[in-house]
């Protein structure tokens, strides 16, 4: 499977969100989305996944027209984890996981189904929390749960819109070497948002990076991430390294604010009085 | 290490004691139905109640004499009230249930949806206005509800629907509609000429099962029947809905037909009930909570069990309320309530607990 953006634009209350967005991603790669908030990230999710309604031929899987496509046809190609997850009543972790085979059930759950499900668990290695109430999970262990309901769709795309951004430094390598392994070895394309740019390069193969709901810079971690281009984007300076990975490493260069400099001192107490 | 076939294990135990838990509450339905059925102001043997009722289901039997005046109490006032209150609770509660799960909002319930308001002032606009109308008053102020709560339904979805249907929309139209015909009923009880008419409307609030008849059951249980499975048909819509509108899009679900359809449902059913009963409270918000603690929020298990332990406690309630000052009775509506309301005090602390403690 191949997913085409073609000419995808995106208004919301008459104010343009996503403007002639045009990208392809094929099975077995990790791709991210980095750009700045309000660039049009989570968007573009939602507009891959059909969740925001976009015109004719903007989607094309496979070159065929998504729009063309069922909600649940959609819903057996893709699976999407969205950044939050909240749920209002008590659900056990076996149970959210098995709303991933919502689109192949239709009352009764199945032998096969409860196979798919224990199988994500046992992959995401959250097993243990299977008849735990998903609301009393940590944030990493719910962003696991939520990766494994995905997974439970057999997608072949796979949407997560910033999967590691309230997560600690161990689960968000944890959850991006997860990522990274579903795209390599079992095949599935995997679409992240990120904040963290050096995440995002350490991991993707390829990163799109946005400006204000366009395609600024497409490519590889070093073509993308280069200090011209996140001044440019996100408007801060950076030092752009290698580490001994070999990917790019950012380093964002701040002018210290000095309180012992007189004239630094009364900007500052004039800003904090403002604020009061 | 938990294993494949650990958690698999763990699963098929939880469904066993689901069947089990829904299982016994039928049974519980069924003690409480006898019991109800043979205590009263006038109180003929167990016997003799089932006699009555044997030899009316089965006429080809010939299991004895038995009194007119116990048949008629068995038969006529005593039976459809009891299968009145088991429709009635089962219904209305699970209604709330699945209001609950759509709206993604523990409070909600069809009343939400401002039809209870509506409900009473279709009634009373039937008994200020067409209570001369002798012979067929007590249709009129069933219809008129009925047709009344409808239109609130109608008002709500339209305005949910202009403003993007999402739970929250409705949640908000369903309130402000409430409050639109709250004022409606006010107004009047308050012009309205005759004291008679205003202390019929506040009977008919109150909500009671003693005025039902076969009649009445013969058009309610179709009604609700029908509802009620189609709102089993949902469950899995209603499961994946609990999870957030995005979610349930992403996993093949179209979240605003499914609003809609459930609804349409829950608004019926509730609609045909309290048309007839009036309105009674708290039993349709707080058996699916009960249910939920013991079944867990899968709709597959909680519309059942709600709707069983929903009759159950309507039934308990009118049993009580008939019992408590016999031989004053005592209206259902006050009684759910005043069982209902500290038991749901607890369960608001205890959540409270829960969540932040």
């Amino acid at each position: 499977m191949k997913l085409t953006i073609n000419n995808l634009s995106f208004s919301y209350a008459g104010i343009p969100i996503l403007k002639d967005i045009a990208l392809n991603v094929e099975l077995g790669e990790l791709v991210s989305i980095v750009g700045p908030n309000g660039s049009g990230k989570s968007t573009l999710l939602k507009c891959v996944n059909r969740i925001l309604k976009t015109g004719p031929n903007s989607i094309l899987l496979d070159g065929k027209d998504a729009s063309k496509f069922s909600t649940k046809e959609l819903s057996k190609l893709m699976g999407y984890v969205p950044q939050t997850s909240i749920s209002a009543f008590p659900f056990t972790v076996y149970d959210v996981v098995m709303m991933g085979r919502k689109p192949y059930v239709h009352w009764s759950v199945g032998e096969q189904d409860n196979e798919i499900v224990v199988q994500m668990m046992d992959l995401l290695g959250i097993s243990h929390l299977a008849m735990r109430q998903f609301s009393a999970l940590s944030g990493g262990e719910q962003q696991k749960v939520i990766i494994a309901r995905a997974l439970a769709q057999q997608p072949q795309i796979l949407l997560l819109d910033e999967p590691t951004s309230s997560l600690d430094i161990k689960h968000q390598l944890d959850i991006l070497c997860i990522l990274k392994s579903l795209a390599k070895s079992k095949g599935h394309a995997v679409i992240v948002t990120l904040h963290d740019l050096n995440l995002a390069s350490r991991f993707s193969d390829r990163l799109f990076m946005l400006k204000r709901g366009r395609v600024y810079a497409t490519g590889t971690p070093e073509e993308v991430l280069t200090a011209q281009n996140i001044e440019e984007v996100y408007e801060i300076k950076t030092d752009v390294s290698h580490s001994i990975t070999g990917k790019p490493v950012v380093t964002p260069i701040v002018e210290d604010i000095n309180l012992l400099d007189p004239k630094m001192s009364a900007l500052f107490e004039e800003k904090m009085g403002m604020q009061q | 290490m938990t294993t494949k076939a650990d958690v698999k294990k763990l699963y098929s135990k939880g469904k066993k004691k689901k069947f089990f838990i829904i299982f016994s509450f039928f049974l519980a339905l069924i003690v409480t139905a006898v019991v109800s059925l043979s205590f009263g102001a006038a109180s003929p043997r167990l016997g003799e109640a089932l006699t009555v009722i044997f030899s009316k289901i089965f006429p080809f039997l010939n299991l004895g004499p038995v009194s007119s005046l116990t048949e008629t109490i068995i038969w006529t006032i005593r039976l459809p009230r009891i299968v009145m209150a088991l429709i009635a609770g089962a219904g209305l509660a699970a209604a709330g249930a699945t209001m609950q799960g759509i709206l993604r909002n523990p409070l909600a319930s069809s009343y939400i949806l401002g039809i209870s308001s509506a409900a009473g002032f279709g009634a009373a606009l039937a008994i200020v206005f067409g209570v001369s109308i002798a012979t067929i008053g007590g249709f009129l102020i069933i219809g008129n509800a009925f047709v009344f709560c409808l239109l609130a339904m109608v008002v709500v979805y339209l305005i949910a629907r202009m403003s993007g249907m999402s739970s929250e929309s409705i949640i908000l139209a369903g309130v402000a509609v409430g409050f639109l015909f709250s004022a409606l009923l006010s107004l009047i009880q308050y012009i309205a000429p005759e004291r008679n008419a205003v202390s019929a409307i506040v009977f008919w609030l109150m909500g009671g099962l003693y005025t039902t008849s076969w009649q009445n059951i013969l058009i309610c249980f179709p009604i609700v029947a029908v509802t009620m499975i189609l709102m089993m048909s949902q469950a899995w819509n209603i499961n994946v809905l609990s999870m957030g509108e995005d979610v349930a899009v992403s996993l093949g679900v179209n979240s605003k037909r499914v609003l809609s359809i459930n609804m349409i449902l829950e608004t019926v059913a509730t609609a045909s009930i309290i048309s007839f009963t009036g309105i009674i409270g708290f039993v349709d918000l707080i058996a699916p909570h009960i249910a939920r603690m013991l079944v867990g929020t899968d709709y597959r298990y909680l519309i059942p069990c709600s709707a069983l332990l929903g009759a159950f406690m309507l039934l308990g309630a009118d049993t009580v309320g008939r019992l408590i000052m016999m031989p004053i009775e005592i209206p259902v509506g006050i009684i759910t309530s005043l069982l209902g309301v500290p038991f749901f005090i607890y369960l608001l602390i205890r959540k409270r607990r829960r969540d932040f403690g």
